[in-house]
């Protein structure tokens, strides 16, 4: 007897990705003439939210546990700003760099997630502390802007367009234009991939979704309650050190006020996508398509370009009202079916 | 050790501060029986459970479990686990995101060779354990899918396939209803045949004597006995749980006590209930009557009150307070009604100690009169010290904090505040639970003297003799329904106790 019935979850998510096609499309039919429709469009969201997507699915991870991470944006902007003044002022080789910020990422997640896991402080005072100690530090490497130049493997990083055979177009001038992608947007997409896998295939994965769920009931099963959520956190921060790294290649630069607000827009992808912030419930595709979403949005506003960029957080907001309104009527109806 | 015993217990001793918990407690279980472990609350049930799987240390007496040479003390629960022994409490220990499967396995899944979690294998053994207990259960649905019943079914088959010699099943019955009772007692029986130990804790009576094949009674941290389900008859086991024996009981007589039923009715409730709590029940209340509700706890004394209070709101049935046809949705609404409840938590959902004795008194009526409508100082001090007065609460001051005063006292305070919305109708949960004897008799009297003000009353008690020397009837309720009323002549110790335990003696 196989049948699949869709519960609330995958509605959620079905949702979510009938949405951002509706979307699309709709951006495609109105804005068509200014380029919307272009392939390119859709793969410039990918390459300016490459970043965004590596921490979104670290932030899935945490919320399932139940919990969040309000330090990502600050961890991102002074991974940006080591790479920059590393590169320019110590003239450091920008391999070395990233491995450093790879292991910086895992000493963070590892005291973020120790205080969280095993001395129980709510892990948002323990990320926003996380918050403000690496956006000082930030500040600390340097507070000016720092633009990187002098490094030829990241800048071949930084600038190789990975072409794509299909879906090309051809401009006003007459010129073939070759859709392409760049390295960070292989990164995003292979992370979330493994952390798909990771999430449904492995014993870690299936026990973050047991602690979200029911943290007593997870102890009583047998599971190490702490040290799951301890690695979740680990895992987050070492995931957004990859993103800081995929969102310096986007910027090339170093800034104090850099990816300020970062933090935000993952958790709100993550929501978008059918995470809930109780735990226990989410998956990796549902954020990632919550980060096309909003990157929609705010392509769709720059097209416009009438509208201010605000209008982007507005929309955005009203999506977050949306679902969260879905998931409360999913739970009520969940709810009623019961009694 | 005999190679029938399951498990035994040898003079468990446990004290919490101030508290002697147990006191040389044995229990025995035998392989493929069924054992209820039956006590009034405090009496050590959870206590000793508590013992047996790890979650509370005991300072003497030892513990053996069939396989294992020697006692063992376990350091938790997951220890226990290891050892044979599983409880499944009545709050599902299980995750209501995940798969039934995924709850049954997790932590051991099936692994694929490279070290993955071998889904479909998974669901397979998932599928064939839900075929063995002849459950009807889809393994790759979501735990939340089900109802309690079938989750507490899973959760016991997680610990048959675990190996479990001991079954503990802690209040597994209380949130379910009766069809889903007997699938569990199915699952229970076919469990025994296979040799597993069971031990049942209970409130219901009536289950201990549809599955139960011994029953061991625990009261105030000592063993009472172990009896085979023969030798103890409920009224007898009913005696055995409270402490009293029957010639004890037959020689005190209730003071008499009028018959209302010539008054005007206060209350009518027709077909009330509150699914899972409470079943339809009718019950009238007239002007100067107190009505006792009667019978175990969890027996749905509370929630009988609560319901008609709109605390638990009524799914069905209709209610008239004073003639008149009432909704009552909530709480205020049965407030503005002229209704007032004690609850019998005081901790919980009476007092608020971090207020004052004053505000404590005001909050009802305040509450009655709209937050915007400020009840003027020097009215909330003349109502306080009138109160505090006429219930000689001893305070320091009406500004006393209210945490500050003895159990009684605060439960003298929150009377006042019902007193002070001067309500028609007030139902009194346990009013003199834990407050010492001579305050008790004041809140009797003080019952009295309402009830004789023209006010209608229910009155909870968990002792007899206290609803005998205050109510002029009283109503009797088992296992969450209302069985029957027991009128001013019929009533005493030995009748009220029959009524309690259901059917008569020679049962």
């Amino acid at each position: 007897m196989k049948k699949t019935k869709l519960n609330g979850n995958s509605v959620l998510l079905l949702i979510t990705i009938i949405l951002f096609f509706v979307m699309y499309l709709g951006g495609c039919i109105v804005y068509g003439s200014k380029g919307f429709a272009h392939m390119q469009t859709f793969l410039n969201i990918l390459i300016n939210n490459a970043g965004l997507i590596c921490v979104a699915s670290g932030m899935t991870c945490v919320m399932l546990t139940g919990g969040i991470d309000i330090s990502v944006g600050s961890l991102v902007a002074v991974d940006c700003m080591l790479l920059a003044v590393g590169i320019e002022h110590w003239g450091m080789n920008s391999s070395v760099l990233m491995v450093l910020i790879l292991v910086i990422g895992l000493v963070f997640g590892l005291a973020q997630g120790y205080c969280v896991a095993y001395l129980k402080i709510q892990p948002f005072i323990v990320t926003m502390a996380g918050m403000f100690f690496a956006r000082g530090m930030t500040a600390v490497l340097c507070t000016d802007q720092v633009s990187i130049v002098s490094d030829p493997l990241f800048t071949k990083l930084s600038s190789t367009k990975i072409s794509i055979p299909f879906g090309g177009y051809v401009n006003k001038k007459g010129i073939y234009q070759v859709p392409y992608i760049r390295a960070s947007v292989l990164v995003a997409l292979l992370i979330v991939v493994l952390i798909f896998l990771m999430l449904r295939y492995t014993r870690f994965g299936r026990s973050l979704y047991a602690v979200g769920g029911n943290q007593q009931s997870a102890t009583l099963m047998g599971l190490n309650v702490k040290s799951v959520t301890m690695r979740a956190y680990v895992l987050n921060s070492f995931l957004t050190s990859i993103g800081g790294i995929c969102y310096c290649l986007n910027t090339m630069c170093g800034t104090t006020q850099q990816a300020a607000g970062m933090e935000m827009d993952a958790i709100s992808s993550s929501v978008i996508g059918g995470t809930l912030l109780t735990g226990g419930v989410g998956n990796v595709i549902g954020s990632l398509f919550g980060v096309l979403i909003n990157g929609t949005i705010s392509s769709l506003v720059k097209t416009n370009g009438k509208l201010i960029s605000s209008w982007a957080n507005i929309i955005t907001a009203l999506l977050l009202c949306f679902f969260i309104v879905l998931q409360a009527v999913f739970a009520k109806i969940k709810e009623a079916k019961k009694a | 050790m005999d190679s029938n015993i399951a498990l035994t217990m040898r003079g468990i001793c446990m004290t919490f501060p101030g508290v002697k918990a147990l006191d040389n407690v044995d229990f025995t279980l035998r392989k493929g029986e069924i054992r209820a472990l039956m006590g009034e609350n405090g009496a050590g049930k959870s206590t000793l459970i508590k013992c047996l799987t790890g979650v509370n240390k005991f300072e003497a007496g030892e513990i053996h479990v069939d396989g294992i040479e020697g006692p063992i003390v376990n350091k938790d629960t997951m220890d226990a686990q290891n050892k044979g022994i599983s409880t499944v409490y009545q709050e599902v220990n299980l995750c209501p995101n995940l798969s039934v499967a995924e709850n049954l396995y997790i932590g051991r899944e099936p692994l694929t060779k490279i070290k993955t979690v071998d889904r479909r294998k998974m669901n397979q053994m998932a599928a064939q354990l839900m075929k063995d207990l002849d459950l009807d259960i889809e393994v790759t649905q979501n735990l939340e899918n089900y109802s309690l019943a079938l989750q507490q079914m899973i959760a016991i088959a997680r610990a048959v396939d675990m190996k479990s010699k001991v079954l503990i099943l802690d209040e597994p019955t209380s949130s379910l209803d009766d069809k889903e009772v007997e699938m569990l007692f199915k699952m229970m029986r076919s469990l025994r045949e296979q040799g597993v130990g069971i031990v049942f804790v209970t409130h219901f009576l009536e289950q201990v004597y549809e599955v139960c094949d011994g029953i061991t009674v625990l009261r105030n941290g000592t063993l009472v006995g172990e009896y085979t389900v023969e030798e103890l008859p409920r009224v007898k086991l009913v005696a055995a749980m409270m402490g009293k024996d029957f010639d004890d009981l037959a020689s005190i007589k209730p003071e008499g006590s009028g018959d209302m039923a010539d008054a005007p009715l206060e209350i009518e409730a027709k077909g009330l209930s509150h699914a899972g709590k409470i079943k339809p029940f009718n019950l009238d209340i007239h002007k100067g009557e107190v009505v006792g509700l009667t019978g175990l706890l969890g027996s749905g004394r509370s929630e009988l009150a609560r319901t008609i209070y709109g605390a638990d709101r009524a799914q069905t049935g209709t209610l008239k307070v004073g003639g008149k046809e009432a909704k009552i949705k909530n709480p205020i609404d049965a407030m503005n009604l002229g209704m007032g409840l004690l609850p019998d938590d005081r901790k919980a959902e009476g007092i608020i100690g971090d207020l004052s004795v004053r505000e404590n008194i005001i909050l009802a009526m305040q509450a009655k009169a709209g937050i915007f409508k400020r009840i003027p100082m020097a009215k909330q001090i003349e109502i306080a010290d009138q109160y505090i007065e006429m219930l000689s609460i001893k305070t320091a001051t009406r500004e006393t904090l209210i945490k500050q005063l003895s159990g009684g006292n605060q439960q003298k305070a929150i009377l006042a505040r019902w007193l002070a919305t001067n309500p028609d109708f007030l139902i009194l949960d346990e009013p003199t639970r834990g407050i010492d004897i001579g305050t008790k008799t004041e809140i009797q009297k003080l019952v009295i003297k309402l009830a004789q003000e023209g006010k209608s009353l229910i009155f909870i008690s968990s002792e007899i003799e206290e609803m005998l020397r205050t109510c002029n009837r009283m109503a009797v309720l088992r296992d969450g329904s209302k069985v029957g009323e027991i009128s001013a002549e019929e009533m005493s110790q030995e009748g009220v106790m029959k009524a309690i335990a259901g059917g008569g003696a020679s049962e």
